[in-house]
């Protein structure tokens, strides 16, 4: 009874295990496959990153002279709009305090109780391209402001609005039949309105008194690589639920097509500085192109489902989560090599973090760092076994001095001019203080040999996970397409199953194939 | 077909057809089948199964005392009266770590296995870094055994260098499956462990005598320090010894199990520690597949129904599965086998 029970037990009890594990599987691979096909389907997530998108990356730059007094900076903040869509934003301004509002104009404002000599003060913000451009929705019109001209100008206004309507069918027409007039500098009664308006102010009243709502906004030409920039006044047409820009300064002949971004989005002072003299505002602008993916998250930002989904986060923790799902990938790679390939690592999950070590300090400074500070971490440890300390301490004082190591290599490498030599963060730092303690437990647990075998087996299976993590493809699809994960951890568990012979095997046990002639005496 | 793929499909199919057991699988369908997580403190921990043993009455080096915190140093010497040689060891070290063997006391100075002669200072020392997790997985505190010393037979001293032989048997279902003797080395630095150097001898279950030597994985005929031929060693009171294995079944209910023995010249067979995930290298030192050995103990348990034989049936039940020349079979021929053994059960 006692033999029996324990193995019929067993048997059972391992295939019914498989079939579970079976089963489980199918269903992660078969939800992750779904989910990956809704977000193609259903939000145009493409397969391949072959798609790129624009983005716009503008800066703001405040500057002004403080008096020594209370100062408060307010500037008005863009906002998402047909053609564009905000996406991060940055402010650097050291010293104030910020606080953004965001009612019927986005504002920032910025505060400091007493401030003296010149100030600058930065805001950045990224805009990506939207083709699409209907996601956003349209501002209110203004209220139609009664225009009274001066007698002097009542003709020419009269005159010029008679000429204009009579060409035009609609709003948005009368406002193009308008700005070409305007533009045409030389028309007698254009001159005689430019004496006392300016040509926005000029074509709004004009508009306002055809009964059309309009405004003046501010906002920049976009034009890569420009600096030292200043807002542009545009007229903002609205007719029923939609709206159009006029630049009543370029002729429509000669129209430039340089993108138009508006700053404000009603009318309202851009800059107001209390506290300071001499304020300037003045934008600088760079265009960059990159995968069409992070777009995404931005189009379909009203999609309840994707709301929940990482992709709604800010930019900059979408960035960290870039990483985060690229390790998954890793563990995978070091499942594989380990039950596949029998090779032996530091722990299980030490290779992938070395990786991401190699991911942010690339590979080859990478490896060197690594081999140069675990070497000299695990000679420390050699003179440190003298003094015949207790684990814990020799393994906090061997990260001490790899500390002082790796502060000792970047002087050396910054004075010798290899300026890509060490950079050090923080993150690869800590993985490589964990790496030799590790490393510093294995040689007391199972000596030196056992040291070499398990680092260069972790090395190894970091360099195959770094490459498998950096492979742009795969960095689009896990970030891209979050099912994948389930796939990748039903790929994991059918490793886990898996009782064959590990390759490395195949040369251990050889000895064991020749039996017939290898039987001593 | 490409050459290479060609070349390690062939070697995997000659190592499964030689009934090799691979990592993967030990570890799915052996360790992780037949050995209960919950049992392994039995055998990681070697106070526990030492109280164990006492309880099966399996013979194990003699327990002079136990040393648990700091302060019960001072009472060494209560513990180590009467007794002219004693050892230290961690209770859950692994690899012979932190082991300290004291040949002699005289006045209060300790003679080491070395031979030199150290203060009771020394002892002290060694004791306090050993309960503090010196020598221990991990770091964690540990508790030290004071046992008696083993008078190691000395019939076998030509075939080892310095330190102690043992032999591992590797226990599957009850039944010894397959066996080696472990012989130190200068390289192994008196240490009997394969992985660092050590002879692997394997011994036949049958009848004690050696089968094929081992070093690193590969074949040796002569001991590199000694010279002795190694295919001359032959275990006495053999069978004692297989029943002793055999009855650490009972003891853990681990039914994968590495049972480490050690020959005493007075006293026999003792058990020296239990391990619920011995390794695959005693194949190496057999020349043939844990496997196939396993299989002929499923068949054979099938055969029996639900009968269940005692420790010393099941040693000598498998002394007689496993009888000469078992070794040359084949998985197919294991088969044919199992079935003759079938039809001369229903006899």
């Amino acid at each position: 009874m006692l033999q029996k029970t324990p193995h019929l037990r067993v048997t059972v009890v391992v295939m019914y295990a498989n079939k579970r594990l079976f089963w489980t599987a199918l269903i992660l691979i078969l939800i992750g496959a779904a989910h990956s096909y809704y977000r193609y389907a259903v939000h145009h997530v493409p397969f391949l990153p072959g798609t790129y998108s624009e983005f716009w990356d503008v800066e703001a730059k405040v500057e002004f002279v403080a008096r020594g007094t209370p100062v408060s900076v307010r500037l008005t903040l863009p906002r998402s709009q047909p053609g564009f869509l905000l996406g991060a934003e940055h402010t650097a301004s050291s010293g104030y305090g910020l606080h953004i509002s965001d009612q019927d104009s986005r504002m920032a404002e910025w505060t400091i109780r007493e401030v003296d000599g010149p100030q600058v003060l930065y805001y950045r913000a990224q805009f990506q391209v939207d083709d699409a451009g209907d996601s956003v929705r349209v501002g209110q019109p203004p209220r139609i402001q009664p225009v009274i001209w001066s007698p002097a100008l009542e003709t020419a206004a009269h005159q010029l609005l008679t000429e204009a309507w009579r060409e035009s069918a609609d709003p948005f027409s009368l406002a193009r039949a308008l700005q070409q007039r305007l533009s045409s500098r030389n028309h007698q009664h254009v001159q005689l309105l430019l004496s006392e308006y300016s040509l926005a102010e000029v074509m709004v009243m004009l508009l306002n008194q055809a009964d059309v709502p309009s405004r003046v906004l501010h906002g920049l030409s976009l034009e890569d690589g420009r600096r030292q920039q200043t807002l542009q006044p545009i007229v903002q047409v609205f007719s029923g639920d939609h709206w159009q820009l006029f630049d009543p300064a370029t002729d429509l002949g000669q129209r430039e097509t340089h993108p138009f971004l508006l700053w404000q989005q009603s009318a309202m002072p851009i800059l107001e500085v209390v506290g300071g003299y001499d304020s300037r505002l003045t934008f600088s602008m760079l265009s960059t192109r990159e995968p069409a993916s992070s777009s995404v998250h931005a189009l379909a930002i009203s999609d309840a489902v994707l709301n929940l989904s990482i992709h709604s986060l800010p930019i900059s923790e979408q960035a960290i989560f870039k990483i985060i799902l690229l390790l998954p990938l890793g563990a995978l790679v070091v499942v594989m090599l380990r039950v596949l390939i029998g090779l032996k690592t530091a722990g299980t999950f030490m290779p992938v973090l070395i990786a991401m070590a190699f991911l942010e300090m690339t590979l080859l400074t990478g490896i060197l760092t690594f081999l140069l500070v675990v070497g000299a971490g695990l000679v420390l440890r050699q003179f440190l076994a003298y003094l015949n300390l207790l684990l814990v301490a020799r393994v906090s004082a061997v990260i001490v001095c790899v500390i002082g190591l790796i502060s000792l290599f970047s002087v050396l490498s910054f004075h010798l001019g290899i300026s890509d030599g060490m950079k050090m963060s923080l993150f690869p730092m800590v993985i490589l203080a964990w790496t030799i303690e590790r490393m510093s437990i294995l040689w007391e647990e199972e000596g030196p040999r056992d040291v070499m075998v398990q680092g260069f087996g972790s090395l190894l299976t970091a360099i195959l996970a770094y490459f498998v993590m950096q492979f742009p493809w795969m960095r689009y699809w896990m970030f891209n397409f979050l099912g994948l994960q389930l796939v990748v951890l039903a790929l994991i568990m059918m490793f886990g199953s898996y009782t064959g012979y590990r390759l490395l095997e195949l040369w251990r046990f050889k000895p064991l194939m020749e039996r017939s002639d290898a039987r001593s005496d | 077909m490409p050459g290479p793929i060609k070349l390690l499909l062939q070697r995997w199919r000659a190592l499964r057809a030689a009934g090799v057991l691979g990592m993967n699988e030990r570890n799915i369908s052996y360790i992780g089948a037949y050995n209960d997580r919950s049992l392994f403190p039995l055998v990681d921990d070697k106070l526990k199964t030492k109280v164990l043993a006492q309880k099966y009455r399996i013979s194990t080096p003699q327990l002079l005392g136990v040393i648990r915190t700091q302060g019960d140093i001072a009472q060494l010497e209560s513990q180590i009266r009467g007794a002219e040689g004693f050892v230290i060891k961690p209770a859950k070290g692994s690899g012979g770590k932190g082991i300290l063997v004291i040949l002699k006391q005289e006045d209060g100075r300790f003679q080491k296995s070395s031979g030199d002669w150290v203060e009771r200072l020394y002892v002290e020392r060694h004791l306090s870094n050993l309960l503090s997790g010196l020598y221990s997985l991990g770091g964690n505190p540990d508790v030290a055994l004071i046992e008696g010393l083993i008078r190691f037979d000395p019939s076998y001293s030509h075939y080892t260098f310095e330190g102690v032989p043992d032999i591992r048997v590797i226990v599957y279902r009850g039944y010894p499956v397959m066996a080696m003797m472990r012989l130190s080395t200068r390289s192994s630095n008196g240490k009997a462990n394969l992985h660092q150097g050590a002879i692997g001898v394997g011994i036949s279950i049958a009848d004690g005598q050696a089968v094929k030597a081992i070093q690193h994985d590969r074949p040796v005929t002569h001991h590199p320090d000694t010279g002795q031929l190694l295919s001359e060693l032959r275990i006495s009171g053999w069978t004692q010894l297989l029943v002793l294995a055999a009855r650490s079944y009972e003891m853990t209910g681990l039914g994968y199990l590495g049972v480490d023995l050690v020959l005493d010249q007075f006293k026999g067979p003792q058990l020296l520690e239990l391990n619920a995930r011995p390794g695959l290298a005693i194949q190496m030192a057999n020349g043939t597949g844990l496997s196939l050995r396993t299989r002929i103990i499923d068949e054979y348990l099938l055969q029996l129904d639900h009968e269940t034989e005692t420790a010393m049936e099941r040693a000598a039940s498998a002394q007689r599965l496993f009888a000469a020349g078992s070794e040359l079979f084949t998985a197919t021929e294991t088969e044919t086998r199992c079935k003759d053994m079938a039809a001369l059960a229903t006899k």
